[in-house]
């Protein structure tokens, strides 16, 4: 058994209540810190640990927490990003509501290393409950002077607030989502500023991804090397990855970094393997904008090494062999799966996203779409499988936020490692779907 | 701060643009720009056209960015080095960003006012696919009125934002904005609520394609046959300085007065606009500057007559008969 | 999102004076704006939009939207720009459940358009549009981070996970059997804060 930081509690018992979660050992980390460390060694705790953003990025953590500017009077802001809604990722959505208080002690700690007297939890909008799950935390946390004014009677005092969004997936992006939190439409600004200098309403903020903020407090109970000499090289600690589509046991696992890809498939631990006693066809490892891999390369690098669950191994052999971590949706497709068709609704997907501000996204995601559409009516020439790569190819590192990268990537690396399959459909002039033929009652009958 | 584009080095100030930068070294550097705006805080950075490669990111730090970045909004670096039209991955990148601008517009040249002095037409001009690769319905809206002088056709819209920046900044109550989402979006006043306000012509004269047009003006004649002329009168509420555009002694229209980037001088009231359509209402100062490049510019059009006459000398050579004597 | 959200709305200056927060939303109301500084109430709208839609019959029209504005001291057009981005807000009126089917990848690959299918023909109705007696609007949408219990629906605040026909069958009739049932009193803003 690996070993888990964030969720090993998950299956105790009301763990979702303080009195719980205490006494199993919550809120040790707000203790620590506000009572024995000062803000700034709390930081380089978490500089020590080697966290790396789990939204998607896996950018260092204590590095975005260093870049923030801390000028005189001016107040600076902590802002979860819980919008999670990339593809087949659904990890902050199951830590938040089993173990909201793990994220809500994150949250109070990582405020005290950043001097923020406030902090907003942006949930998107869908997880109404869960976000009511969350408040009713909030609310405890306060009844037990865990959040207010003078936190364990120091002079720390720290309010937290939770706000929903309205349905966009490209709040995401953590200046749409400080849009959205200041009360507009979820449009990504132009950077720089980057929010370390002028983010919500103008003041230095950080913004974080739920899983990111929960490991601040196993780094903080244990220290940052402890949390570092898990894993391998510079992907250190423990990973949520949402594991979905033809395996035998979906769901959310915490992993160490550093377990083969193949392990994390096939093991009785995690996945269970492939249902149906089907073969796997291809995997798309870190939610739906990553490269898609077909089972050789995911299980193995181009060099014949074993894939490993790391940022570095992942990408190895970059886009042409690899892949990325991503956010950990780990989505695995089974032998009958069409890869034209999966490609089709990820396509659909960004179009409906897409905010519209700049004209590559706004116009190209929306295109690529028909044009897919094309392949599903049989109507599809060869040519639309150039015509599909030169799209993609225009809308990436054009555009003002990485949605435009998010909407390329699949359309590429679906061509580069399927494109037969695209050709077959256009010679053919028919598209057969027997991906999910009669399989709703096999699998949950 | 020293800055290198396609190989001119200038000095600028600091918090200068690339863009702006590439504009004081002149139009053979300058990148297009279909959104940005120098009188608009805040405007530019959507439309893309003004992509350009950074190759060296400062004196400091020679790291080149890695992706292409939109130059109305990146500031210069000391010892920047910068790379437009001499960069083959950026006029490639340009030519994809015109037609994503394009698959949903529908090339109504022929009969959209704005054509002649459209920004999108230069772009396409220059940037652009003589044929299309787009084979799908075009988006559609329905034309409505915004305010009874302002006619917005969303058609044709390239979803600039500036509209909406001159009625957020010039005016004191923005009553239309960019709603719905997506390749859905467009402008669009708050249900029935229309524009009315001292300043709202000037949507008009910022709106780089035909989608806001003088509604006195529509139709009244193409901009290539109309005499502009700058002029001035005593006015209130605003500078009085404007642009004239006569046909004979008839006022066509009036528009504020504009640089060698199509940018408005100084922003013009709604009255000087269109309430003042006599000769008689203006101090008449003389011809308008027209760029040599413009087809409103008399040689380009008699370089047009040119090719007319000899059209027609082919014709007549081939036997065929000039369709204007056709009985 | 249907394109052209403008031209279909009419502002009813008799209907804009009836609305009204009735006394407890306006608490909850007033409570949402002061987590946020003094001057930034704007930053209120989503959330206070969503009391607004459970409030008014589960939709936000055009004197709604102007309400909105008015307590939040922001221009209408604010108010309309972001409720026509997001996709939660409904723009026209809603039956009383409305029904989300999730069919992105993962919820594709386990069947999502066979539960979309097999919804349209028990109700007899398409996407988009609502069944005659008001009771249920069927749409279809992106991605709702439930990829590990495919295929699923959503329905007001409820997560309904792991669908078969025979649980779509069961969901239906609950919801139809307590008939009052709307997809927003799900959300039960009430005991939100």
């Amino acid at each position: 058994m690996g070993k888990k930081l964030l969720i090993h509690n998950d299956k105790v018992a009301n763990i979702h209540t303080l009195e719980v979660y205490r006494a199993h050992g919550g809120y040790a980390s707000v203790e620590k810190a506000l009572k024995t460390m000062t803000p700034d060694q709390v930081t380089d705790e978490v500089k020590k640990s080697g966290l790396r953003g789990r939204g998607g990025a896996g950018f260092p953590t204590g590095m975005k927490w260093s870049f923030l500017a801390k000028p005189e009077g001016v107040n600076r802001y902590l802002v979860c990003n819980a919008d999670e809604s990339e593809p087949g990722t659904f990890k902050d959505r199951y830590l938040m509501e089993k173990i909201p208080h793990a994220l809500i002690e994150g949250m109070i700690t990582s405020s005290y290393a950043l001097g923020a007297k406030s902090s907003y939890i942006y949930i998107r909008g869908e997880y109404f409950y869960v976000a009511r799950i969350v408040e009713k935390a909030i609310a405890e946390a306060y009844a037990a002077g865990w959040l207010g004014k003078n936190i364990l009677g120091t002079d720390f005092s720290h309010d937290c607030y939770v706000q929903v969004g309205g349905g966009a997936y490209i709040c995401g992006e953590e200046t749409a989502l400080l849009e959205s939190l200041e009360g507009k439409r979820g449009n990504p600004r132009i950077k720089p500023p980057f929010p370390a200098v002028a983010g919500l309403w103008g003041c230095p903020t950080v913004v974080n991804n739920v899983e990111t903020i929960a490991a601040v407090v196993p780094i903080v109970n244990d220290g940052g090397e402890e949390y570092a000499k898990i894993g391998i090289g510079k992907s250190t600690g423990t990973k949520l990855i949402s594991a979905s589509g033809h395996i035998n046991k979906p769901g959310v696992y915490e992993i160490e970094l550093g377990i083969p890809v193949e392990e994390f498939i096939y093991s009785e631990e995690y996945c269970g393997g492939i249902r149906n006693g089907k073969k796997m066809k291809a995997v798309v490892a870190g939610g739906s904008s990553v490269p898609i891999l077909p089972t050789e390369l995911i299980l193995k690098t181009a060099k014949g090494e074993p894939r490993l669950m790391t940022y570095e191994s992942l990408s190895d052999g970059g886009f042409a062999t690899g892949t990325m971590l991503g956010s950990g949706g780990f989505i695995v497709m089974d032998e009958d799966t069409s890869i034209v068709k999966n490609l089709f609704t990820f396509s659909r997907f960004y179009h409906h996203e897409s905010c519209g501000q700049c004209s590559p996204c706004r116009e190209g995601t929306g295109w690529m779409e028909k044009i897919l559409k094309k392949f599903l009516n049989g109507t599809a020439n060869e040519s639309d499988v150039d015509l599909l790569w030169d799209i993609q190819s225009k809308i990436e590192g054009k555009t003002i936020c990485p949605l435009g990268e998010a909407a390329a990537w699949p359309v590429a690396a679906a061509i580069r490692h399927f494109k037969q399959e695209f050709l077959d459909v256009a010679r053919n002039k028919k598209f057969v779907d027997v991906s999910h033929y009669n399989r709703l009652n096999k699998i949950n009958a | 701060m020293k800055v290198t584009i396609d190989g001119i080095e200038i000095d600028v100030p600091k918090g200068t643009t690339i863009l702006q930068a590439a504009r004081m070294i002149g139009p053979e550097v300058a990148p297009p720009a279909m959104c940005y705006y120098t009188k608009l805080k805040t405007s530019g950075g959507y439309c893309r056209t003004c992509i350009v490669k950074v190759t060296q990111g400062s004196a400091a730090n020679p790291t080149p960015m890695p992706k292409p970045v939109a130059s109305c909004r990146t500031e210069v670096m000391d010892g920047m080095v910068v790379e437009n039209f001499t960069n083959p991955d950026i006029l490639e990148a340009r030519k994809g960003v015109v037609e994503f601008l394009l698959i949903n517009h529908p090339l109504d040249c022929p009969v959209c006012d704005q054509a002649g002095e459209c920004k999108l037409q230069d772009l396409g001009y220059e940037n652009g696919s003589s044929k299309t690769r787009y084979e799908f319905k075009r988006r559609e809206y329905e034309m409505i009125d915004i305010g009874d002088k302002i006619k917005l056709h969303m058609n044709r819209c390239i979803l600039c934002y500036r509209c909406v920046k001159t009625a957020d900044q010039l005016t004191n109550g923005r009553v239309h904005g960019v709603i719905a989402r997506g390749d859905e979006s467009e402008i669009s006043t708050y249900i029935e609520n229309i524009i009315d306000n001292d300043f709202s012509g000037n949507v008009i004269d910022v709106c780089p394609v035909g989608a806001l047009t003088d509604k006195t003006f529509r139709f009244k004649q193409r901009v290539w046959f109309t005499k502009p002329v700058d002029a001035h009168r005593d006015c209130k509420t605003c500078c009085g300085k404007t642009r004239v555009w006569l046909n004979g002694e008839e006022v066509l229209r009036v528009t504020a007065r504009k640089d060698q980037w199509d940018e408005v001088e100084e922003f013009i009231c709604n009255s000087c606009r269109f309430d003042h359509k006599k000769k008689s209402d203006w101090v008449i100062e003389g011809p308008s500057p027209v760029l040599r490049n413009s087809v409103i510019s008399q040689n380009h059009y008699e370089h047009l007559n040119e090719l007319k006459v000899q059209i027609m000398k082919q014709q007549k050579a081939l036997g065929f008969m000039p369709i204007d004597k056709k009985p | 999102m249907s394109s052209q959200v403008h031209g279909t709305q009419h502002f009813d200056k008799a209907k804009r004076a009836e609305v009204k927060f009735s006394d407890e939303a306006m608490n909850v109301v007033q409570t949402i704006i002061s987590h946020y500084p003094e001057g930034k109430q704007k930053s209120a709208l989503l959330p206070v939009l969503h009391v607004a839609q459970a409030e008014f019959g589960g939709w936000l029209s055009p004197e709604v939207m102007d309400y909105v504005a008015s307590v939040l001291k922001i221009k209408p057009i604010e108010v309309f720009e972001v409720a026509s981005f997001y996709t939660m807000y409904n723009l026209k009126p809603m039956g009383k459940c409305v029904l989300e089917v999730c069919q992105t990848s993962s919820c594709w690959l386990n069947g999502a358009e066979d539960i979309v299918k097999y919804i349209e023909k028990k109700l007899n109705i398409k996407v988009g549009e609502t069944t005659a007696d008001g009771m249920f609007s069927l749409k279809v949408a992106e991605c709702l981070g439930s990829c590990g219990t495919a295929p699923m629906l959503q329905c007001g605040a409820s997560y309904h996970e792991n669908l078969t026909y025979e649980k779509v069958d069961k969901i239906l009739d609950d919801y139809k059997s307590a008939g009052k049932l709307r997809s927003y009193t799900d959300h039960d803003y009430k005991n939100t804060l």
